[in-house]
């Protein structure tokens, strides 16, 4: 009887251990390929930021301390201005596209014959190779050759420099970056939209409520959770601008363009500064998890007062 | 007397009917009107995105004289493509930029399909955290040490590098995509074919794939895109026998004189296949792009 019964157990826990190995091993690959592939180059990363090293095998890392990091508080050419182009480029593009998409979701949402070739229309300039739209814009934006200027002339107006001047760079390449992800946010408005339930509607159509107004006072806040996630994915990405930027214009004319982003390429892989580049990396990377944290608490707190 | 009342009444009668009809009419006016300047405003919107897309394949069947000059019109040629296959060898960077996205494309179905799964049925909350994490930490971030690293186990200029690299955006992806999907699928299907003795392999093979299918056509077009168009990780770790084709356009742009005519057909042949895709999966397209958004 107790034979039996200690046979039972341990079949069970053998059984239990087994199952848990069983389902351990649909992730265990995945969990190898983080580990290899992401956590190792963080930590790595980390390590390297407190040394000096140009990459080279015959020549170890030195240990720097916090040197890399001073360096950068220090340099005020470069990094600060860098930050505040990031910051600014964002800013400017993400908000920009925020409100153009919601525009262009606003103008889909009813069905018309062929919405769907012009969502296909639409769809085009985020999935396009972002190389190959950067040369389109550069044949665009050519100051002698490009079209813009050539309509300039025409109507009569005085053609610009565009990527040639350290004041307008930075605006045209928001303004590509605006052109590539406005659909984005158009595609996930819409998205949005069509989910919202009818009944408020049909509410406010009873009180005579205006087209805008209940726009502003039930799809607006309706929207908003929709909204923020698709603020927070944008502005991830948007922080990390790096193939329309390096491609364009290499963070030039003089250093009018240049983000923490293409600053940390420059470093690392033009002057093969790796442990500064690291330090920069480290930095970088606290400056998007910040931004994404606060964009997720606000959507949590947005979704907790609209529960109640 | 009553025929008064009855004319009076007649003619309030059609008072209010004219009323009623003018109303309608008006209606009907703001209805055009509006719709009008809807379809005004989406044409323009059509208009704008377009543009530089119907520009570049304008460009790319121009000579060079046509693109500098101060004019409009152009004779249209197909020089520019044969120089783009004939002397600078693009079939060598297509094939190198369809490798490395069929391959990374699949090894990320490989590894992020069951554990996507993983993650929705048995609760291993922390890895889709950490998998999360690899959309917020800057990819550069990963560069550098793996530049290092690759570098050290002559990995460097390889496909197995760039494949290695790009599956870092596309498995996460993967997972993103198919952890809502597999939640919503319900659970008593499965659980019935395990009591009927099938293995959970099995029954994540036969029984959850097959019921996602949509969710795995979004996730495999969205990583393959992704891969065909990374810039940065091919830019670093390609090297001359394996450079794709966003890096080999760059590479094209940076001589001396640029050659406008070639650089734009080799813009038209790297957009092309996405074009193609997206004109046929345009659905499956959407709901990548707006995975996660929208309820999540």
């Amino acid at each position: 009887m107790t034979t039996l019964t200690a046979t039972r157990t341990r079949f069970r826990l053998d059984h239990r251990f087994r199952r848990r190995f069983y389902r351990l091993s649909f992730i265990l690959p995945a969990v190898i390929f983080v580990v290899v592939m992401m956590a190792f180059p963080v930590v790595y990363n980390g390590w390297l930021s407190f040394h000096e090293w140009t990459g080279s095998a015959r020549r170890d890392p030195v240990y720097v301390g916090t040197e890399n990091y001073t360096e950068l508080v220090t340099e005020s050419d470069r990094f600060f201005p860098a930050v505040q182009r990031t910051f600014l480029f964002t800013a400017v593009a993400v908000s920009l596209e925020l409100v153009f998409g919601i525009g262009i979701a606003l103008l889909l949402r009813d069905a018309f014959p062929g919405h769907n070739i012009i969502k296909t229309m639409i769809l085009l300039p985020m999935v396009a190779t972002p190389v190959a739209i950067s040369m389109a814009w550069l044949l665009m934006l050519e100051p002698t050759i490009g079209v813009f200027n050539k309509i300039l002339r025409d109507i009569g107006l005085t053609p610009q420099p565009f990527l040639g001047s350290q004041d307008q760079a930075l605006w045209v390449l928001m303004a590509v970056d605006i052109w590539q992800w406005t659909p984005m946010m158009a595609m996930i408005t819409l998205a949005g939209l069509l989910s919202l339930p009818d009944e408020p509607y049909e509410a406010a159509l009873v009180d005579g409520a205006t087209a805008v107004r209940s726009f502003i006072h039930i799809t607006l806040p309706l929207l908003v959770p929709t909204l923020l996630t698709a603020v927070l994915l944008r502005s991830i990405e948007a922080l990390k601008t790096f193939d329309i930027i390096y491609t364009m214009t290499r963070g030039g004319p003089g250093f009018s363009t240049e983000t923490l982003n293409t600053l940390a390429y420059v470093r690392a892989f033009e002057y093969f500064r790796l442990g500064q580049a690291s330090a920069l990396l480290v930095v970088f990377f606290v400056i998007v998890l910040g931004v994404s944290v606060i964009f997720v608490q606000m959507r949590r707190a947005v979704s907790v007062r609209q529960a109640q | 007397m009553t025929q008064l009342t009855q004319s009076t009444q007649s003619s309030a009668h059609t008072a209010i009917e004219q009323e009623a009809l003018r109303s309608k009419r008006r209606a009907m006016a703001r209805k055009i009107i509006f719709g009008t300047l809807r379809y005004l405003l989406i044409l323009l919107v059509v208009v704008i995105f377009m543009f530089p897309v119907v520009w570049m394949a304008l460009a790319a069947f121009q000579r060079q004289i046509d693109i500098i000059s101060p004019g409009w019109g152009f004779e249209p040629t197909l020089r520019n493509f044969e120089n783009v296959f004939g002397e600078y060898n693009f079939l060598r960077f297509m094939w190198n930029s369809f490798v490395v996205a069929t391959f990374s494309t699949l090894l990320s179905l490989l590894l992020g399909l069951p554990g996507a799964y993983a993650i929705a049925r048995f609760h291993y909350d922390w890895l889709g955290m950490v998998l999360l994490a690899a959309r917020i930490v800057p990819g550069i971030t990963f560069l550098v040490p793996w530049y290092i690293l690759f570098s050290r186990i002559g990995l460097n200029g390889t496909y197995e590098a760039l494949i290695l690299s790009h599956m870092l955006v596309s498995m996460p992806f993967i997972v993103w995509v198919m952890v809502p999907f597999f939640e919503g699928l319900p659970v008593e299907i499965e659980e019935s074919a395990r009591i009927d003795g099938a293995t959970m392999l099995g029954t994540f093979v036969r029984i959850a794939l097959p019921l996602a299918v949509p969710a795995i056509v979004t996730a495999t077009i969205m990583s393959f895109i992704f891969s065909w168009n990374n810039f940065m990780f091919s830019l670093v770790l390609s090297g001359d026998d394996t450079r794709t084709l966003p890096v080999a356009i760059f590479n094209f742009m940076t001589y001396a004189s640029i050659d406008w005519g070639g650089l734009m057909a080799a813009a038209v042949l790297i957009t092309l296949p996405v074009l193609i895709i997206t004109i046929f999966m345009q659905r499956y397209i959407v709901s990548g792009l707006t995975a996660g958004a929208v309820k999540g």
